[in-house]
């Protein structure tokens, strides 16, 4: 019997995101709130790992209340348990503060049922570090695999396991002790349509809610804004970059302008080995 | 934690193949001009087997010193082995400032010691600078799926800590016979402290296309309609030897392999020569190119966005434009005699 927990967060869907070109702050309300897709696929291999060696799934996140939303849509995907952190004090946390409650919630369900494998995304879509994932597993202690795109086998007597880490050119096989910590890439697997007893599931489902207070051993100094070393100091918009010169007149004196400025480079049109 | 003992900026240094990829060195260029900015050392941390002769090129792009640490047990990048040699290294001589590639490697590692140290640690910078009085990295990155530029501080930890993406610091000219200290370490460790073992490496037998390699790129948009539209762009990069890139939406269309993809969720590159059609400039697919030597827009919307990104710019239909370049450029080439020749 497996214990695997995934870690999600609910991000702001940053591909219609409007940002607010005075204060260069995104405007939340035009940002809808989703599961970060990466963690889509970290949940879908927990349960297809489920599937595979039986077992259980949990999925934890730290975020305001509405992110019980995206518990939701794991529970959709097949996920059995989800837990929220939500407290103001873990508010403005960076990769280092979150990694830090998130660990903490982790100990605690680890506490009622000991983990065996922790599941990230390779990075959230608004935090955009991958950070965070590394980061949990060395406060566990616990081995950090990061870019997996395949899990070969779980040996659950010699307490194994077997990855693909992806790699510029390839990829390496990898074998590490349980428990560990994986970060896996969108290749990883594909998330299929939720299965609709699933979904009816989701639409009940009413995850556990904890506060600082709720978890132990907890030195408020590390979280949120006070626990996070790195700070914001400046936002800005993206330089514009100034244009160049528009070739006029037709297509051909436009091409015939064109081909002087390539000439003007032959030798890279020289060197180049027949292929 | 007094923060004058802490001094020197590092660069940790990859290594594949016994060789420095090119990450590395134009992370020992922007290292130079930090630690000249702040009259301070800059040094290359280099962890492997049998890597020792890699130091002196090290030296020759810029460092006055490289931390070694050549054990069989640094066979293969493993974090927990990697981490443990640069913890320590870090916390007998406390550098000020530690760089890494923002690499799968680098991103891996950098996360692992930063939790550990702790310190703060600024993901995917692309630009870097320093204050002179008190150290302080000004670090900035894309944010909010490059919508905007964030400058990242960390002011109560030392040493500060970022990765930074390839292809945006520039690695300085190699000075052959440019020399410093080689300082060799070595740390008790041994396998059975090391939870992870690497099996086998596989590389693809494919050749993997590598467009931030090329010197010319023809990339290609949306605008050209279809997969069969795409093509053009493929026959003109044929043309002029060029390689082909493409938008994300083009590569979401299918029309093309995601490593053909310009931009920040794809590849940034630096080719001499880059040729946009049909893509209309988003600023997503920018930040991929900004930094070619000429780029060359053709796209039939005069107030499309990569208008403003390019030296070069045509409006005018992609389907007229590029047949008549193709045949004059084929026409220059033997005019000239410019031997693009395909010799077999
Ligand atoms: C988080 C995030 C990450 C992203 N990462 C990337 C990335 O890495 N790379 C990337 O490219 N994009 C990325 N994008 C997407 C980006 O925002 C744009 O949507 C995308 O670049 C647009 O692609 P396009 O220019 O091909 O298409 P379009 O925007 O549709 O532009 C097509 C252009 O073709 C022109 N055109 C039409 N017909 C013709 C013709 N016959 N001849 C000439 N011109 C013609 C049109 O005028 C138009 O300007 C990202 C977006 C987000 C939110
Ligand atoms: N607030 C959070 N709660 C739970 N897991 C998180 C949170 N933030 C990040 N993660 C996990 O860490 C991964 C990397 O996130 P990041 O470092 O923000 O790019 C994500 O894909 C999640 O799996």
């Amino acid at each position: 019997m497996l214990h695997i927990v995934a870690c999600i967060k609910q991000v702001p869907d940053t591909k219609i995101i409007k940002m607010n070109p005075k204060t260069n702050t995104m405007d939340r309300r035009t940002a809808p709130a989703i599961l970060n897709p990466y963690d889509a696929h970290a949940v879908e291999e927990a349960v297809r790992l489920r599937e595979r060696y039986g077992g259980k799934v949990s999925v934890v996140t730290m975020g305001p209340p509405p992110a019980v939303k995206a518990i939701k849509k794991c529970i959709e995907i097949g996920a059995d348990e989800g837990y929220l952190i939500t407290d103001r004090r873990f508010a403005g946390a960076d990769t280092l503060a979150t990694s830090y409650a998130v660990t903490k919630a982790i100990e605690k369900i680890s506490k009622e049922n000991p983990v065996d494998l922790i599941i990230c995304g390779k990075m959230t879509i608004d935090g955009d570090t991958g950070q965070v994932g590394p980061g949990i597993a060395r406060r566990l202690d616990i081995p950090p695999l990061t870019s997996v795109n395949k899990v070969v086998e779980i040996n659950q007597t010699e307490r194994t396991i077997v990855v693909h880490r992806k790699l510029e050119d390839g990829y390496e096989v990898v074998q590490s002790t349980l428990p560990c910590l994986l970060s896996v890439e969108k290749t990883v697997n594909e998330v299929p349509y939720a299965p609709f007893p699933n979904m009816l599931k989701a639409a009940r489902y009413k995850p556990h809610v904890w506060s600082v207070d709720d978890l132990d051993d907890v030195d408020i100094k590390q979280l949120g804004l006070k626990g996070s070393p790195t700070i914001v100091s400046k936002v800005w918009a993206p330089p514009k970059p100034q244009g160049g010169e528009m070739l006029e007149g037709n297509p051909q004196q436009q091409v015939e302008q064109l081909l002087s400025v390539l000439l003007d480079k032959k030798e890279l049109f020289q060197s180049k080995e027949g292929v | 934690m007094d923060f004058k003992d802490y001094k020197g900026v590092w660069v940790f240094i990859e290594e594949k193949d016994g060789e420095i990829p090119s990450v590395s060195l134009e992370l020992l260029g922007a290292g130079r001009k930090l630690a000249d900015k702040r009259g301070t050392e800059l040094a290359g941390i280099l962890i492997g087997h049998h890597v020792k002769q890699l130091a002196s090129p090290i030296f020759e792009y810029g460092a006055d010193k490289v931390y070694l640490y050549d054990q069989p047990i640094f066979e293969n990048y493993r974090t927990e082995s990697f981490m443990k040699a640069l913890l320590e290294c870090s916390n007998k001589y406390k550098p000020e400032i530690i760089l890494f590639g923002a690499t799968s490697t680098g991103k891996d590692l950098a996360s692992a010691v930063a939790t550990d140290l702790p310190t703060g640690l600024t993901a995917d910078t692309t630009e870097l600078d320093v204050e002179e009085e008190t150290g302080l990295l000004l670090a900035s990155r894309p944010a909010f799926g490059g919508n905007i530029m964030a400058t990242i501080l960390c002011k109560k930890y030392r040493p500060q800590m970022a990765t930074v993406r390839a292809k945006v610091m520039k690695a300085l000219e190699r000075e052959p016979g440019r020399s410093g200290e080689l300082i060799e370490e070595t740390i008790d460790l041994k396998e059975s402290d090391i939870r992870t073992k690497v099996l086998e490496i596989v590389r693809e037998t494919t050749k993997k296309v590598r467009i931030d390699e090329a010197d010319i790129i023809v990339a290609g948009g949306k605008g050209l309609g279809s997969a069969e539209g795409f093509q053009l762009v493929r026959h003109l990069a044929d043309t002029l030897g060029a390689a082909v890139g493409a938008s994300r939406d083009v590569v979401e269309a299918g029309w093309i392999e995601h490593p053909h993809q310009v931009g920040q969720t794809g590849v940034t590159v630096t080719p001499k020569i880059y040729i946009a059609i049909g893509i209309s400039g988003a600023i997503q697919h920018i930040v991929g190119m900004k930094n070619s030597g000429i780029i060359i827009a053709i796209n039939k919307d005069p107030e499309a966005p990569i208008f403003d990104a390019c030296h070069y710019g045509i409006v005018g239909d992609a389907f007229e434009i590029v047949p008549i370049l193709m045949q004059q450029f084929k026409a220059a080439l033997n005019r000239e005699e410019v031997s693009h020749v395909r010799e077999v």
